[in-house]
């Protein structure tokens, strides 16, 4: 579904991703850790077009997606949830939820408010409430709630479970699994290694801007250099 | 603290007699063919001091005099309580505009003609303000060189009146027009910029307007201006005593009614009205559409609006263009209204004014805007008798307004906009 192929990123001269290689398959949960640094959101931001690849390509249900614009690319069945929930602080959680639905018709965008609201119940509670006021955790579920109201067939989270007490992380995961019933494709990137590991099909481990280690998810929390590394022994 | 307080607001004393002092205190006199210095009059040196100990007294006392600024209650109490609901809020606010529609219909016929004036000159910056609004309040970009937009719709009136003799009616919508392909172009390169750098480039763009109207002497007149810009008709009749083109009726002989000086007047008022309603309506429904949302979607959060698949570019683009029509239109008008324009009526205070009134008005709400266009056109006329002091008075109202109301007259509210119930 989602291909990356020896991709180049580039800040100004600074290379971010020194060729890195990966693929998501339709239905999958694939998870992908690393060290602050790393190179994470800067692959996100690479499938989005913002920055583009300077070489490699990227490809998206058999489309290369590479030098789209973003404008485009978001519009074509995929949906992100950005590092830091960025949600419209100054709009209203139904309004928040709208523009999710930007592009989609009225009654879509009622089915998919529906929809949200079942999976996401606290936010039906806070409906006319401004987004910015909400706790970080009913952000980041009004964040990903967004994101499924274009109804992507494949969903991108940059750290849903940051700065969120484990309570909620445990909520939040619980909520990606449930998309993947739902037969959304999720990519998953993650610093809470061993939730997003369990959780996933498969992973792959960044490091300074290379693909290090992918295997399948337990595979990965068996790894022993895994274990050193992000699980903390 | 009271130490502290008391150093601070003698530092704060002192400067203001370094500052004024040699200001005020000394007069340069010319005798003869020398220049001589002389102490100001006595009077005059104890106003200084006397502004001093204010100054003193003031910064002293800053913290009690700030709070009680503070605890005056507003006008407008509503403002700072949680909306309320926002349909009924809106409803409100359409029948508080509709009043004031209606009252301004009719209120021309009984006031002095000098009144009128004065109002159509409020109904212009009405319609600036509002278009303004789309870009700074709504969009939130910052446009410091709005006025090029007015002038370009001024002048193209002015232009295609003096050298093809078309008229007021057939210019209105090719000022716009041309304004807002103005707003295109420039904006296409520069709203990649963000914030202060936009700021400086749109500043940039007003000054060079202007320069360029200043010096393309065989085309524009230059600093001598154009003049003889004709007024608006009324189906083909004049409101002059006599008829100055041919085919044209006059307003008095159609309607048998003596020749008035005043019916000028109010005619082109009632059409600076209507073209501000319409403006209103406009921009109302703007906000209302997706266009509007995804503009403060942008305004919030660039990043999270792109993820959303939003075109930045094309969103900024259509705020930008949208204000510049508006402004392309207000220009027209107000070439009609002068019958005369030079490069002087487009300087960069302008752009200023319609900026405070933006700010002043709350950014975004369309009543706030248009309550603040009214008070900044209208409290300096009242003035008159100060008008020396008249942007001293500006930028006193100004910091008055920061400390008193920083979110503005009316702070936007913005448009709730709810799905239908599903049948
Ligand atoms: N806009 C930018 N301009 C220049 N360099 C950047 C930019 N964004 C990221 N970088 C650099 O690219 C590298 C990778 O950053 P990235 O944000 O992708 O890391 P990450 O893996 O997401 O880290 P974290 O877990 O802390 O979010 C870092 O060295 C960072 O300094
Ligand atoms: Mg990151």
């Amino acid at each position: 579904m989602l291909v990356l192929e020896d991709v180049h990123t580039h800040y100004g001269k600074i290379e971010a991703l020194h060729g890195v290689s990966v693929e998501v398959k339709k239905g999958e949960i694939v998870s992908l850790i690393g060290a602050n640094g790393a190179g994470k959101t800067t692959l996100l931001m690479t499938v989005c077009g913002h920055p583009q690849a300077s070489s490699g390509r990227v490809i998206l249900n058999d489309r290369d997606i590479t030098r789209k614009p973003t404008a485009q690319i978001m519009r074509s069945g995929i949906a992100i949830v950005p590092e830091g929930r960025r949600v419209f602080s100054g709009l209203t959680v139904e309004e928040n939820l709208h523009m999710g639905g930007f592009f989609n018709t009225k009654a879509e965008i009622r089915k998919s408010q529906d929809h949200v609201y079942e999976l996401f119940p606290r936010l039906k509670e806070r409906e006319h409430q401004r987004a910015g006021t909400m706790s970080g955790g009913e952000q980041q579920m009004l964040a990903i709630g967004r994101a499924l109201m274009s109804r992507p067939n494949m969903i991108i989270l940059d750290e849903p479970s940051l700065g969120l007490a484990p309570l909620v992380i445990k909520q939040i995961f619980e909520i990606i699994g449930h998309l993947r019933e739902e037969g959304i494709t999720v990519f998953l990137v993650e610093q809470n290694a061993h939730q997003a590991l369990n959780l996933a099909d498969r992973g792959y481990v960044l490091e300074t801007g290379r693909i290090r280690l992918h295997d399948t998810g337990k595979n990965l929390l068996a790894n022993p250099d895994v274990q050193n590394a992000y699980l903390g022994g | 603290m009271a130490a502290q307080n008391l150093k601070h607001a003698l530092f704060c004393a002192v400067i203001t007699l370094i500052i004024s002092y040699p200001i005020l205190g000394f007069n340069l006199e010319a005798e003869g063919i020398n220049i001589i210095l002389n102490g100001a009059e006595t009077s005059t040196i104890v106003m200084v001091f006397l502004a001093a100990v204010v100054v003193f007294l003031f910064q002293l006392f800053r913290e009690n005099i700030m709070a009680t600024l503070k605890s005056i209650p507003t006008p407008l109490p509503q403002a700072n309580k949680e909306p309320m609901a926002e349909n009924k809020r809106a409803r409100i606010e359409s029948w508080v505009l509709t009043a004031i529609v209606v009252l301004a219909l009719f209120w021309p016929f009984f006031v002095s003609r000098g009144s009128v004036d004065l109002a159509t000159l409020v109904l212009i910056y009405i319609m600036l303000a509002l278009g303004l609004n789309v870009v700074v309040g709504l969009a939130g970009l910052l446009d410091l060189g709005y006025v090029a937009f007015y002038a370009v719709g001024a002048y193209t009136f002015a232009l295609l009146s003096e050298y093809f003799g078309i008229s007021f009616w057939m210019s209105l919508p090719l000022g716009a027009l041309l304004a807002a392909l103005f707003g295109l172009v420039l904006g296409f390169p520069v709203l990649r910029l963000r914030g202060d750098y936009l700021a400086i480039v749109t500043l940039g763009f007003g000054e060079i307007i202007r320069i360029l109207l200043n010096n393309w002497t065989s085309l524009t007149g230059g600093p001598n201006g154009i003049g003889g810009i004709p007024e608006p008709t009324l189906f083909g009749m004049e409101f002059g005593r006599r008829v100055k083109e041919e085919g044209n009726t006059s307003f008095h002989e159609t309607f048998g009614i003596a020749y008035s000086g005043e019916d000028k007047v109010i005619f082109l008022y009632l059409i600076s009205l209507v073209l501000a309603v319409f403006t209103a309506l406009v921009i109302r429904r703007f906000m209302r559409m997706p266009v509007g949302r995804a503009w403060e979607a942008l305004r919030e959060d660039e990043i999270a609006a792109r993820s959303l698949g939003l075109n930045r570019t094309a969103v900024k683009l259509t705020a930008f263009t949208i204000g510049a029509f508006f402004a392309g239109f207000a220009g027209t008008v107000f070439a009609s209204k002068q019958g005369f324009i030079s490069p002087e009526s487009f300087v960069f205070l302008e752009s200023a004014i319609i900026l405070a009134i933006v700010v002043l008005g709350g950014m975004g709400s369309q009543l706030g805007v248009i309550l603040a266009a009214i008070a900044v056109t209208i409290l300096p006329e009242l003035a008159r008798e100060f008008s020396e002091y008249r942007m001293l008075i500006f930028g006193a109202a100004m910091v008055l307004m920061m400390v008193w109301r920083p979110q503005g007259l009316m702070p936007m509210r913005r448009i709730h906009i709810e799905l239908k119930k599903q049948e």
